[in-house]
């Protein structure tokens, strides 16, 4: 039985629903993409092309959630089904849209590039709790038109996992759905057997941009799941209670979904977010505040009821180093995340608000996540009986009895996560001779050795040469005579 | 010419497979090989590995003493005919073990005790709460070279100091040497009450105690 947490009572979701479609016509929702106001206003929502407003009907939005799939997956490189939308599947990836490393000597937060990147993928990409990659960071070291289709780029070169990513222009977007599709073998191929999903976010309360819209429309019609990414932030860009913030949360994915729908009937799309309260001191994000993490385990169960995939960013900090705050704002967020059966969980490796991405806490989040999974496990029947078969012949009411069983050699690994040396459980002595590190330190020495120990991904020359040529001839349009030098960048490009 | 059977001895130890340990020792009996040779060549070999795995943190608890188990059980069988032949297994050591007197914890002792039997050493295990005349009286009764002294409370850690300095009165050290162990027992303790030395785990204590007789 996997263990679930509700905060919402049943009489609470309807109540949610029917008021998030009073929001849809009072006030109605802000579009500011002509296409999607032309695809609400022939599907019968009343558009008002003086302030882009659009007053969507409850039926319209209830025909765009019958063709939604309930279910689809993330592929790897291979084209093997890796991570499960739908159901109560729980994943984790790291976050992503950094713009800064923190240094793990200087503690400086670096404006992140190319190698930095690079450096994550590898980490993550050896790390099994993370089940998709991310493109973490964006590099600075590429112009601006690039930064998007440049970090998918390099995630497709160092990494075989599927990859959670997100275009920031409705140019772009088409770009990256081409350069997924060179490695999927064409556009049908990558359509049955998605690689990547992309992040799309309206802006609160209530708007979709033009790229926001724009974006979806694109995904739909090129079957490319679209992950919806709303953030009511509750006190600022939405109510100030929680559950405001999830009535609103709820109608900027129902509006959402009805234009990518609209667009394409049946293409994937999830029901996701970053919501977060709003900090009354500091005028921030928390998105480590338990009461961020309420929210989103609140929408999920909304999602859920309407039978739909779901996303949130949670097991992220604001702390700006990796200490004690850092350590419980992720490992709770991460718990509650997988205890509400979020399908999708990003944030990891996140530090600052989700400005900053490490390394470093990669592998430290690595080990929170591990346990949070080993929690919705949940307790296991392994035995006939539960305890009574062993105590044998053979026991001498000492300690160490057990210990000696044929079964606690085979059972020990399924009922323990075995933690990386992140963990310590060291005596003092021990702990001490393995030079008296802390979390930090241990985490420092892992990144080491997952960065000696990574090795290249076995890719089709041809499909990595094409890659490379389209890449390339965006930089050029962008004005790069060449792309920054890295260790599987073309010989000679 | 044996190099096959010698493998599965070793693979039979590091699965910790006590009946398949027990089926090849026999074979090997039935075979004319010298039980020396299926110790020294096939058994031993597979628990060294698994020591080796356990010291870098990749075989864990459960193998180890499973693995010293299948180890006991069949150089239980072999050694009948070492004795036939007039040979014997060379002897590691004798040791005493015990808890002291107070205390009653011991699965790290009782560890130490399958790892050092594995290993080629004649351990008398005396058990929990065992008073220093009784160790003393043991290890002179068989002519042990060590005592293993194991305590798990800070309350009990002293009583290890009273078998050294009883020892020390008798006039019995260096003839036998001490080590000590257990969760609160730090290198420094160990230098405070002049033990011989100490350990972290079942695998560094074999070490040591090859060391302590000279055999390492």
């Amino acid at each position: 039985m996997q263990p679930k947490l509700t905060l919402l009572s049943e009489d609470l979701i309807p109540r949610i629903l029917e008021e998030a479609y009073q929001l849809m016509l009072k006030p109605g929702v802000k579009v500011l993409n002509a296409e999607a106001r032309k695809l609400l206003a022939e599907a019968g929502a009343q558009v008002d092309e003086e302030t882009f407003v659009v007053k969507i009907p409850e039926q319209i939005v209830h025909k765009a959630l019958e063709t939604i799939p309930r279910q689809f997956h993330l592929y790897d490189y291979e084209g093997n089904p890796r991570v499960q939308y739908g159901d109560d599947a729980v994943h984790f990836d790291p976050g992503s849209s950094g713009v800064t490393i923190l240094d793990p000597d200087t503690f400086e937060h670096k404006t992140t590039e190319t190698h930095d990147l690079i450096k994550l993928i590898k980490v993550a990409e050896q790390i099994p709790q993370y089940d998709a990659q991310s493109t973490a960071v964006v590099c600075d070291d590429v112009p601006k038109d690039l930064h998007d289709l440049y970090r998918l780029y390099l995630v497709m070169l160092y990494s075989k996992k599927p990859i959670v990513t997100g275009a920031f222009t409705n140019t772009t977007v088409h770009h990256m759905i081409e350069m997924l599709a060179i490695f999927a073998g064409g556009r049908e191929q990558l359509r049955e057997k998605p690689r990547a999903i992309f992040d799309v976010c309206p802006s609160p309360p209530l708007i979709w941009s033009n790229f926001g819209a724009g974006n979806l429309i694109a995904l739909a019609r090129a079957g490319v799941p679209a992950e919806i990414v709303s953030m009511p932030l509750a006190g600022a860009a939405a109510p100030v209670t929680l559950l405001g913030a999830v009535t609103q949360h709820a109608a900027e994915c129902l509006s959402g979904i009805t234009i990518h729908q609209l667009a394409k009937p049946g293409s994937p799309i999830v029901w996701g977010g970053a919501p977060a309260i709003f900090d009354m001191r500091k005028g921030g994000t928390p998105m480590g505040a338990v009461e961020t993490a309420m929210i989103d385990s609140s929408y999920a169960q909304v999602g859920k009821s309407l039978g739909l995939p779901t996303h949130a960013y949670l097991g992220t900090t604001e702390s700006k180093v990796l200490d004690m705050q850092a350590g419980l704002e992720s490992g709770m967020g991460a718990l509650i995340g997988a205890l509400s059966g979020i399908n999708m969980i990003s944030g990891a490796g996140m530090l600052d608000s989700l400005l900053c991405q490490s390394p470093e806490k990669l592998v430290i989040d690595a080990e929170g996540i591990a346990m949070a999974k080993r929690m919705i496990a949940g307790m296991k029947v392994h035995t006939e009986t539960l305890a009574t078969g062993f105590y044998d012949n053979n026991i001498n009411f000492k300690g160490g009895d057990f210990l000696k069983q044929k079964i606690t050699m085979q059972l020990f690994r399924k009922e323990q996560h075995i933690p990386s040396s992140v963990i310590d459980r060291d005596s003092i002595r021990g702990w001490k001779e393995a030079g008296g590190l802390d979390t930090f330190g241990r985490a420092k020495l892992r990144v080491k050795e997952l960065l000696a120990s990574y090795t290249p991904p076995v890719l089709d020359p041809v499909k990595v040469e094409r890659l490379h040529a389209f890449v390339f001839d965006l930089a050029h349009k962008a004005g790069m005579d060449t792309l920054p030098a890295h260790e599987l960048a073309p010989a000679t490009p | 010419m044996f190099e096959e059977l010698y493998k599965q001895m070793a693979q039979s130890i590091i699965e910790g497979e006590k009946e398949t340990a027990i089926e090849l020792a026999q074979k090997s009996i039935e075979l004319g090989i010298p039980p020396l040779d299926a110790i020294t060549n096939g058994f031993v070999v597979g628990v060294n590995y698994i020591g080796d795995l356990f010291g870098k943190g990749e075989a864990f608890l459960p193998e180890l003493v499973m693995a010293g188990e299948a180890m006991k059980a069949a150089v239980a069988v072999l050694e009948p005919e070492l004795l036939k032949l007039g040979e014997a297994r060379e002897m590691m050591g004798r040791v005493v073990l015990a808890t002291v007197e107070g205390d009653i914890h011991e699965i790290g002792k009782t560890l130490v005790g399958t790892m050092l039997s594995a290993s080629g050493f004649e351990v008398v295990d005396l058990g929990v709460d065992q008073p220093a005349e009784k160790i003393i009286g043991k290890a002179l009764e068989i002519d042990a070279q060590l005592i293993g002294l194991s305590a798990l409370l800070t309350t009990t850690m002293v009583r290890q100091r009273e078998v050294i300095e009883e020892l020390d009165k008798e006039g019995l050290r260096p003839r036998i040497k001490v080590m000590v162990g257990g969760a609160p027992i730090t290198r420094e303790w160990a230098e405070k009450i002049k033990a011989d030395g100490t350990s972290e785990d079942a695998v560094g204590a074999v070490q040591l105690a090859k060391k302590l007789v000279g055999k390492d």
